[in-house]
């Protein structure tokens, strides 16, 4: 366990609970913070000044009732919004204590630190191999061929699609079935090694034994990745996640250890939504 | 008494029967319709074809005489075509052979064929009947017999068969595409010249044999029979080079650019509604705007293919613009997330993942769009490509006909008879070409199309 690490973190934001269901491997050191984080769609308000601090190897998830702003937020992180005209994000985020939304930032390398994986499965219309290989080629990772094709493999094999895949790697990536595209898509995403890795809703199109899988997987990523995911499935946050976060209505209404949420939630809202009494 | 569960079960499934039979009827129809109006369509369509093939197809073979032909010394003195002597210049040689050849030009070559016909048709003619006699023949292929010896001036002295076109009014009395019973006086041919054709075509003399001049030749006026399409396709290629490589380049860069970087405010939407307009704009005004423009301010060459080639690119921009935005805003906005969210930049986004999946729909709009621009008459007519062009243009600045504007100009011909299956002959050239650009559009569409 864990735990001592986030009693240290900041008070303003955590409180926390007993012993988790599983091994934590997060670590005390805030990889991202936002601070007053604002978006607006137009003129129309979705997130109302977050706060919150997101911590090295920890697996984040967000729940809260449909529209809240959870993947608008999640997209604030590695700035995907960009690609949506009329969003406009204030506030400030930082990543590793450098401002993402700054002048000078470079999206593309921003994005190579910070993965998303979406909630629709979506690889390219394009073989496995080159699904996973884009990225890295795209990045320079790969000096040499076979130096890619390892990328590839190992990308693969900590996806847990290797087996499956293996001899049919100039096959197209569309040619799966759903669960093996979304590990597809999660193999593409860590090819480029980054840091964090997003996650909006990924398993909410696949079955419940593709489920397990990519919850197995979220679990052997943390210990080298920082992972944030939005989840609808409150089994799903309590079995994976070391924290987790409600949010409700454009608000940030309480985060805390994963067992603190679901056991003694402080806030009034927070437990009538896990309770099922709301949303 | 109360309704039982089973009974309103039984009660709404009778509702439903009720409700699908009326439904099935209704699809029943409008598949009906939908099958109706295909076949109108398609029958419509058949029709064209068939009629245009029809006529058209006859015109590819011609009236065409094989007789033997005696190049006789006593009409034809020349001195021996010059060669280049060792030691002399270009430009002295080339002064020789310039003598020489206005030499053989000035040879009456029609009375080695007035010769020949006699000889074949094996009568005496009496120079009142020479007339009669030339009517048989195009009139231009005394230029013919010229070209072949200039060839080969080893000729002199011998006797070939040569195969000569009838003329156009031969040609239409041997196919029986004017009424053989009209009065003599309203003959295009006079009675000797009709018993002449006759009995040379059932001789086997006039052959109908598969008209290589409607390819070779340009259009011509003094010789309807030698009329070809040579110099219109060349000036209708010229313009689909022209076109395609001015049009597509742009159209695809311009509609790159408004779908995928150009923000999206006042002044995008309204270069987006004057696009929508340009493709709506009639051809022909296009073709004023070419004129005034291109002609009248830059001063470039009328009748040219040069000029034509800009005005369809103005007119088929809008066409590949909006269909290239179309394909575009096809294609799923979650590939271009993935690409981004790997930390692909906008730019790469488009080229890697973004074009290759629209390639197919870019390069099927683009041909439909310079296919039709083939097919356009209107704004040609007001560059001045309807003039009489008789020769094949080497370059786009040269004048030149065009295809559809040949085809126009042969329907107006005052010759009706010949020029009728002359005409669709042309079209038939016309739709061969299109549909081979649309086969390519198939077969591009087919190779670039994206699996899912
Ligand atoms: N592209 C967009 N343009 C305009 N409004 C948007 C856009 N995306 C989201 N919104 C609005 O922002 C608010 C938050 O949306 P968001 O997608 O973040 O919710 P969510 O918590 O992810 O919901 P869900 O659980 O259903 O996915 C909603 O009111 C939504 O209508
Ligand atoms: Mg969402």
């Amino acid at each position: 366990m864990n735990t001592s690490a986030k009693t240290n973190m900041p008070s303003s934001m955590v409180s926390v609970g007993g012993g988790e269901s599983r091994t934590s491997k997060a670590t005390n050191n805030v990889k991202m913070r936002a601070k007053d984080v604002k978006v607006f769609y137009g003129d129309t308000q979705a997130i109302n000044g977050i706060d919150i601090d997101i911590y090295e190897n920890e697996v984040l998830a967000f729940i809260g009732p449909s529209g809240c702003g959870k993947s608008t937020f999640l997209r604030c992180l590695n700035r995907m919004n960009d690609t949506i005209d009329i969003c406009r994000v204030e506030g400030e985020i930082t990543l590793d204590q450098k401002d993402i939304y700054a002048p000078d930032r470079d999206v593309v390398l921003l994005r190579a630190q910070v993965g998303i994986v979406f909630q629709k499965p979506n690889p390219f219309p394009k073989s496995i191999y080159e699904n996973i290989a884009y990225g890295p080629r795209l990045h320079g990772l790969a000096k040499r061929k076979a130096e890619l094709d390892d990328i590839v493999e190992s990308s693969l094999r900590r996806a847990g699609l290797w087996e499956e895949v293996k001899d049919r790697l100039d096959q197209p990536g569309t040619g799966l079935s759903g669960g093996q595209q979304q590990r597809l898509c999660i193999a593409r995403t860590i090819a480029v090694s980054p840091d964090i890795i997003l996650m909006d809703e990924p398993c909410s199109a696949l079955d419940p034994i593709a489920t397990g899988k990519v919850e197995q997987l979220i679990d052997e990523l943390s210990e080298s990745y920082t992972i944030v995911m939005v989840t609808h499935n409150m089994q799903q946050a309590a079995r994976v996640a070391d924290r987790t976060a409600f949010f409700h209505m454009g608000d940030l209404i309480e985060v805390d250890s994963t067992d603190t949420i679901f056991t003694n939630p402080q806030n009034q809202r927070t437990h009538d939504y896990i309770t099922g009494r709301y949303g | 008494m109360s309704i039982t569960i089973e009974q309103r079960r039984q009660h709404r499934l009778m509702t439903i029967e009720k409700s699908l039979s009326t439904r099935h009827r209704k699809e029943r129809r409008f598949r009906r319709l939908g099958l109706a109006a295909v076949i109108v369509g398609m029958t419509l369509v058949a029709t064209l074809f068939a009629s245009i093939l029809m006529r058209g197809l006859p015109a590819f073979w011609q009236a065409t005489f094989y007789m033997e032909l005696y190049f006789d010394p006593e009409v034809i003195q020349v001195e021996d075509k010059p060669q280049q002597a060792s030691g002399e210049s270009q430009a002295e040689f080339n002064q020789r052979f310039a003598a020489w050849q206005t030499q053989v030009g000035l040879v009456n070559w029609q009375s080695l064929i007035d010769a020949a016909l006699q000889e074949t048709l094996d009568e005496e003619i009496e120079p009142r009947q020479l007339r009669d006699l030339r009517a048989l023949l195009s009139s231009n292929e005394r230029f013919t017999l010229r070209n072949k010896f200039v060839e080969d001036p080893s000729l002199l002295g011998q006797t070939i068969e040569v195969k000569m076109l009838a003329s156009a009014n031969v040609d239409v009395w041997i196919k029986g595409n004017i009424d053989r019973d009209l009065a003599d006086a309203r003959q295009q041919l006079s009675a000797q010249t009709r018993a002449w054709a006759d009995q040379l075509y059932d001789a086997g003399v006039i052959r109908n044999a598969f008209s290589t001049s409607l390819f070779l030749n340009t259009d011509s006026r003094s010789a309807p029979a030698s009329a070809g399409l040579a110099g219109a396709f060349m000036g209708s290629l010229f313009m689909m080079v022209i076109v395609i490589a001015l049009s597509v380049p742009l159209g695809v860069a311009s509609a790159v650019y408004l779908e995928e970087f150009a923000p999206k405010n006042r002044l995008t939407d309204i270069i987006e509604i004057n696009i929508n307009n340009l493709a709506a704009v009639p051809s022909i005004v296009f073709g004023l705007l070419g004129a005034s423009i291109f002609i009248g301010y830059l001063g470039l060459p009328l009748s040219a293919p040069l000029v034509g080639g800009l005005v369809l690119t103005l007119m088929t921009l809008p066409t590949i613009i909006i269909a290239t935005r179309a394909s575009l805003r096809s294609i799923p906005p979650s590939i271009r997330q993935a690409a981004l969210g790997i930390g692909a930049s906008k730019v790469q986004t488009v080229f890697h993942h973004v074009l290759p999946i629209a390639l197919p729909g870019i390069l099927t709009g683009s041909i439909l769009g310079v296919a039709q621009a083939l097919g356009e008459t209107a704004p040609l007519l007001l560059i001045g490509m309807n003039a009489f062009v008789a020769n094949v243009p080497s370059t786009p600045f040269e004048q030149s006909a065009a295809l559809p504007v040949q085809i126009y100009l042969w329907q107006g011909n005052e010759l009706r008879n010949f020029f009728e299956a002359r005409t669709s002959a042309a079209i038939i050239v016309l739709l061969a070409l299109m549909l081979s650009l649309n086969a390519l559009a198939i077969w591009l569409r087919k190779k670039f199309e994206t699996r899912w």
